[in-house]
């Protein structure tokens, strides 16, 4: 099962990597929003400390919605996940081979933002670079799990690109606001790792009960 | 059921009545709070049923998945449609009592902060019920499937991350006692039976709109309706 779901992934990620369109949109988008975040808020240091955890993560959510909605997209335009659906392979590895590919793609968000939010807001997003990236990690496979669940059962909709924020953040609230929590604490003056590992095992045990609640469903959501 | 609509609504008119009467009549006043606490019999109440059809709700969302059977989608529909409400209740009750007891409106506090998440859950399946056309149904129930299963982790985030000073005991139900602890009680059982009825009555029109439409598509099938 994980082999046919690498392979989904591994189509995934080759057409994205011959157009490239889904990354330089996202990131572009991400960027963007860093760049609004820097007029819209007062950058006074202290400030910054305490609202950088949340723009990074706003911006993670807002950019990897936009890019999940274009990676299912894709396979609405020929009908092809129903191919998918159809093909001789467990229809849970397709599900696990999307959500790798999103994940992939939600952490390239990642990678654009926080460095440009540590450049331009000169925030310490990186003083511990071990932890952060984990918690990022976790949180992009968390956002890829849950968000590819309502993709894809999203995709016949004609109003998805409205109802996928609708239905994912009110889901996805404990991620982010676990994510957000382990990011403040290691970007605090004095870095607070019992509470930053406190949230990144929250995450880590929010990704696993997200993974096995949607194994359960998710054949029974995509299937008309 | 047909029959036991009636009833419940009866049973719950005379329940409302008489818990109108023994809140202002025979409950005694809180020492700290005075006349304010009186709201505590409904807010709490509404509480209450807002956590019961959540839960309902999400569990019968996870049996219609896996069984498809329409009338568990009903069921869940009902008592979605009617957590919204019942949440709209508490949030407005909890706020006049905040503002009443706190001097201020809204607070994050732990159980502000829950309800609301959950209410906003709910308000995103009523949406998705409505907008989502033809596979609204089983959107709607993977939503509530995951909104249930968000519920403990809303719960330890919000024990964890509450940075607000906690506003007093006031809401703990266990600590009641004597006259208190009755009027709470039965306002909790009249709001249940009032919510059983609007439950009965949803998943009836729900029931009879699906009937409906099938109906309309086997017309359609048979090409009576051009």
């Amino acid at each position: 099962m994980l082999r046919h779901a690498a392979r989904v992934a591994w189509k995934d990620l080759r057409i994205e990597l011959r157009s490239k369109e889904i990354v330089y949109t996202m990131a572009f988008f991400g960027a963007l929003i860093v760049v609004i975040y820097s007029f819209a808020f007062p950058l006074k240091p202290d400030l910054v400390r305490a609202a950088v955890p949340g723009m990074l993560w706003v911006a993670i959510a807002f950019a990897g919605t936009v890019g999940l909605g274009r990676a299912f997209d894709r396979e609405r335009e020929n009908d092809t996940m129903r191919a998918l659906l159809l093909a001789p392979i467990p229809r849970l590895s397709v599900f696990l081979g999307k959500a790798m590919s999103v994940a992939v793609l939600a952490l390239a968000v990642a990678v654009v933002c926080a460095p440009l939010l540590a450049l331009l807001l000169d925030a310490p997003i990186f003083a511990e670079p071990g932890p952060i990236i984990l918690a990022l990690v976790l949180g992009a496979i968390g956002f890829a799990i849950v968000g590819s669940v309502f993709a894809a059962t999203l995709l016949k909709v004609r109003s998805r690109d409205v109802l996928l924020p609708v239905i994912l953040y009110p889901i996805l609230i404990p991620l982010f606001v676990a994510g957000t929590h382990a990011t403040e604490a290691l970007i605090a003056s004095r870095v607070d790792f019992d509470k930053a590992w406190y949230w990144i095992s929250f995450l880590g045990i929010y990704d696993a009960a997200a993974l096995v609640m949607s194994l359960w469903v998710f054949e029974s959501l995509v299937i008309e | 059921m047909n029959k036991a609509i009636p009833v419940l609504a009866t049973l719950s008119a005379i329940g409302f009545a008489a818990c109108i009467y023994l809140i202002f009549n025979y409950a005694p006043f809180e020492p700290a709070l005075l006349f304010n606490q009186k709201i505590f019999y409904f807010h709490v109440a509404h509480a209450f049923m807002l956590f019961v059809a959540v839960t309902i709700c999400g569990v019968s969302s996870l049996i219609y998945l896996k069984k498809r059977t329409p009338k568990w989608d009903d069921l869940a529909l009902a008592t979605a449609e009617i957590a919204v409400m019942f949440g709209a209740v508490v949030l407005v009750t909890g706020m006049i009592w905040a503002k009443a007891a706190w001097d201020i409106w809204w607070t994050w506090e732990k159980r502000l902060t829950m309800s609301l998440l959950l209410w906003l859950t709910l308000v995103g399946y009523v949406l998705v019920r409505r907008f989502a056309g033809a596979s609204a149904d089983r959107l709607a129930a993977g939503l509530a499937v995951f909104g249930t299963l968000g519920i403990p982790f809303i719960y330890t985030m919000v024990d964890r991350s509450d940075h607000h000073p906690q506003a007093g005991a006031n809401g703990n139900v266990m600590t009641l006692d004597g006259p208190m602890k009755l009027v709470f009680w039965m306002s909790v059982l009249t709001f249940f039976l009032w919510f059983l009825t609007l439950v009965m009555m949803r998943v009836q029109s729900a029931r009879a709109e699906r009937e409906v439409r099938e109906l309309r598509e086997k017309g359609l099938d048979a090409g009576l309706f051009t």
